[in-house]
């Protein structure tokens, strides 16, 4: 797993490898933590404004999506499972389900901002500018959280994909799996803002 | 036997040996090289302000220039220099020796780390040579000026955010090294306590960086999108932008420190030939100034407009966190009772850093104190006061540690007279530089401006021509340990009569640390 | 090196047990914006989110069925982010 350059270690650890993965998902959720706080702020300092404009979302859509998004945690929490069965054709098919789950997720992402790019309110345009500071706030902070939000799917995405190509050709197999572990507690990480993103933009009227 | 770590010729030759090594004591040298040069350059930049300063009006330089330098000086020295400082240079290449292991949990990551702070590094340097001007904000990148001025603000403020990736990282690697990679019989309290800081240290790398990584990328946000988060004609509230900085930026300092109170904590023990006093209150008081300091960013906006209900909690949790910066200091001393001490150039480093650390602590109750705090804010008592903690801390542990272990990294000894002159005229020269800067604040001298009043100009000679002396002290530390790690004495095992494990191997230490993994069945510091 | 820890499999039915539960509660929480609970409403979503989180991070996550070290890491860092929360609060709320 580790090779010095000057000398050969061979050194595998696997509860270090997950212990490593713990606290990246800490510095991740700090990452949106920080977020949240300026959510709560604004929030905070314009109750009725974000009342407004969380009306103005599709809840519909956004329903979709966590329902898209806890079905794929579940699919990819059972390709751990399967694969320390050693069962690889159904840890493949749990991982591809799940990728397929994340792709339609992206695709309403990009109908869902399109329509409000097609609107006119996107962060410093004329639409949002003329409407109330709330407004504002609200529709940049949609667009900062769900955004970083989509970026982490993106990456997981890709890194499932390479999962998928190690579960195929055998580097990670019933004996070997802490990284398709590891990406799990990512793809889970994913999941786990989606819980509290969905609620404060979509559901708070 | 194996060849040590210097001589090792491995796949890669010449530079690359070094630049592609995963061996944690040749990261720990890259990162000291890096530091060392940047600080240098930082170094020269706070002595081009005080030459500005040794005169009113206009000496060397216009306001706008000296504007772009002190934001300069305090990015390359907060960024590139304290925040790495202790925990890269010499965490990277002791705490695998100190707790026995042959490296740290993750190699090839503690590479990438030294990648990314060399690249974050130079995107924040780039500022000062393309776009429009270089950066005239100040380290701090406040909101709404940040994204107001002209000037090239949006790669220093990437740079940050770069460097603490490097941060994050390191901090993650130490964490799980300590976790995992402990030698038989080293429970978590027989580990030594530079490592125990570290320990500390890398739980804040870890759970403050991405405050700032965030509100960075927001500032990026603002310049590039126009989001509106703190721009007030958006409805945004640049207060906040403070709150979301200092949440990271005040544990910052907490990063610069520990480990330099961990060096402090080693160096004390060995020239006292007595094992440290209050082992354990050291170590709790570690973890309580990474849990406490944590929550008391609010003291560096007392003046900014926050509720009255949030000043009072932020002034109680910042006097609450000198507590265990009290019992370090009392336990320090407490192990030089009695002691058969050994009076040599780490120690000295040690003792004065005891000495400017506890000026820099009052003082800071001075600033902590709401009421004190209204009359001295944003003057040059505060600057007298932060470079006592910050360089005065980290500088001083950071000369401490590099005399303490310079015949462990490279098997040599420098030469002791010439070091101990360093110390001296460095001291010397430190307390004429920032000592009148407390007066100068207290008769309400502002921080941050190229020209004074009239009436300041004495003590501001005084501290111009201190500055001299200190960067001369500087000039003669550095040419020493520079030639004697060329050509000074081939140094023994443990020349100090030191009892932590790096002591137990040869000078330099052999590629892999240890022939064999050793089993610790005693507390690190027990002499005989 | 205990290999053997990283042996525990979880049942595809226990996933499926709480996928369930995850759909209800998210019913439960699109159902409730329809009911006028004037400030309670923001009280509520954060509540079943957190909820809904628990159960994420308990069994997906598989905190239940890991030593005690990663559920005290776990537990420090939301403290901590709390803390942080209350303590801004401290300023916004009594402006």
């Amino acid at each position: 797993m580790e090779q010095h350059s000057g000398h050969a270690l061979v050194h595998r650890d696997d509860e270090a490898s997950k212990i490593g993965m713990w606290l990246f998902i800490f510095t991740e959720l700090l990452l949106f933590g920080g977020l949240f706080v300026v959510y709560a702020v604004y929030r905070h300092l314009n109750p009725v404004a974000f009342h407004l404009a969380a009306e103005e979302l599709d809840v519909t859509v956004g329903t979709i999506n966590t329902v898209i998004l806890l079905v794929s945690s579940m699919t990819i929490a059972m390709a751990t499972s399967s694969i320390k069965l050693g069962n690889k054709r159904l840890t493949l098919l749990l991982l591809s389900i799940t990728m397929i789950l994340a792709i339609i997720f992206m695709v309403n992402k990009y109908f869902e901002w399109g329509g409000k790019i097609s609107h006119g309110i996107y962060p410093n345009s004329q639409t949002l500018l003329d409407l109330s500071q709330g407004d504002v706030l609200f529709f940049g902070l949609y667009y900062a959280m769900t955004g970083l939000h989509a970026l982490h799917i993106i990456v997981g995405l890709v890194i499932i994909a390479v999962m998928f190509f190690k579960v195929w050709n055998g580097s990670i197999n019933n004996d070997y799996n802490v990284q398709l572990e590891n990406s799990g507690l990512y793809w889970h990480l994913v999941d786990l803002i989606w819980i509290f993103l969905f609620p404060l933009f979509y559901l708070i009227t | 036997m194996e060849p040590n770590y210097l001589e090792y010729k491995g796949k890669y030759k010449g530079i690359f040996a070094w630049i592609f090594s995963t061996d944690h004591k040749r990261i720990g040298l890259l990162y000291l090289y890096a530091v060392g040069a940047f600080f240098c350059v930082g170094a020269l930049l706070g002595l081009l302000m005080k030459l500005e300063l040794i005169a009113p009006d206009k000496t060397i330089m216009e306001a706008q220039v000296y504007n772009s330098v002190f934001t300069l000086h305090g990015i390359t020295m907060i960024f590139l220099v304290v925040i790495p400082g202790l925990p890269a240079v010499f965490g990277n290449f002791l705490l695998p020796i100190m707790i026995g292991a042959k490296d740290v949990a993750f190699p090839k990551l503690n590479l990438l780390s030294w990648w990314v702070y060399v690249f974050g590094a130079l995107l924040a340097l780039s500022s000062q040579f393309m776009g429009s001007g270089p950066p005239d904000t100040g380290w701090t990148f406040y909101a709404p000026y940040s994204f107001q001025t002209q000037s090239n603000v949006l790669p220093a403020v990437m740079g940050a955010f770069v460097l603490g990736f490097s941060s994050i990282l390191t901090g993650l690697n130490f964490i799980v090294t300590m976790h995992r990679m402990r030698a038989p019989g080293m429970g978590w309290f027989r580990m030594p306590l530079f490592p125990w800081t570290l320990y500390a240290t890398a739980w804040i790398q870890l759970l403050a960086t991405p405050i700032v990584g965030i509100t960075l990328l927001m500032i990026v946000a603002e310049r590039t999108l126009g989001i509106g988060f703190f721009d007030p004609a958006k409805g945004g509230d640049p207060i906040l932008y403070q709150h979301l900085f200092w949440i990271y930026s005040h544990p910052a300092v907490y990063i610069m420190i520990l480990p330099a109170m961990g060096a402090i904590s080693e160096i004390l023990p060995t020239f006292s030939k007595k094992p440290i006093f209050g082992y354990k209150a050291l170590v709790f008081s570690s973890l309580a100034i990474a849990l406490v300091g944590y929550f008391v960013w609010g003291h560096h906006m007392f003046t900014a407009g926050m509720s009255g209900t949030a000043l009072y909690a932020f002034s109680f949790l910042t006097f609450l966190v000198a507590i265990p910066s009290a019992i370090k200091v009392f336990n320090w001393v407490s192990t030089l009772y009695k002691a058969s001490i050994d009076m040599q150039t780490p120690f000295y480093w040690a003792t004065s850093f005891i000495f400017v650390f506890m000026i820099g602590g009052f003082s800071g109750l001075v600033l902590g104190a709401l009421a004190t705090n209204v009359h001295v804010h944003d003057t040059a008592f505060v600057v007298a006061h932060f470079h006592f903690i910050v360089f005065g801390g980290v500088g001083y542990a950071f000369f401490g540690a590099i005399h303490y272990w310079f015949p462990k990294i490279w098997g040599r000894m420098y030469d002791v007279k010439w070091a101990n002159f360093g110390w001296l005229t460095f001291f010397i020269g430190y307390l004429a530089l920032y000592g009148p800067m407390f007066y100068l604040g207290l008769v309400g001298m502002p921080r941050r401006y190229f020209d004074y009043l009239p009436e300041y100009h004495g003590p501001n000679i005084l501290s111009s021509l201190g500055a001299i002396v200190m960067i001369g002290g500087l000039a003669i530390i550095i040419t020493n340990l520079i030639i004697s790690s060329r050509r000074g004495e081939t140094a023994k095992a443990n020349p100090w009569g030191g009892s932590t494990l790096e002591w137990t191997v040869p000078s330099p230490p052999p590629l892999e640390n240890f022939e064999e993994i050793p089993v610790v069945d005693k507390n690190p510091y027990e002499y005989k | 090196m205990s290999q053997d820890e990283h042996k525990h499999v979880v049942s595809y039915k226990t996933y499926t047990i709480i996928l369930i539960n995850l759909l209800i509660l998210t019913a439960i929480s699109v159902a409730v914006t329809e009911i006028e609970l004037g400030p309670l409403t923001v009280f509520m979503a954060v509540f079943l989110a957190s909820v809904k989180s628990a159960l994420v991070l308990i069994y997906f996550m598989h905190l239940k069925f890991d030593n005690a070290m990663y559920k005290i890491m776990v537990g420090l860092v939301l403290v901590v982010f709390v803390i942080v929360m209350v303590i801004t609060f401290l300023d916004y709320n009594f402006r």
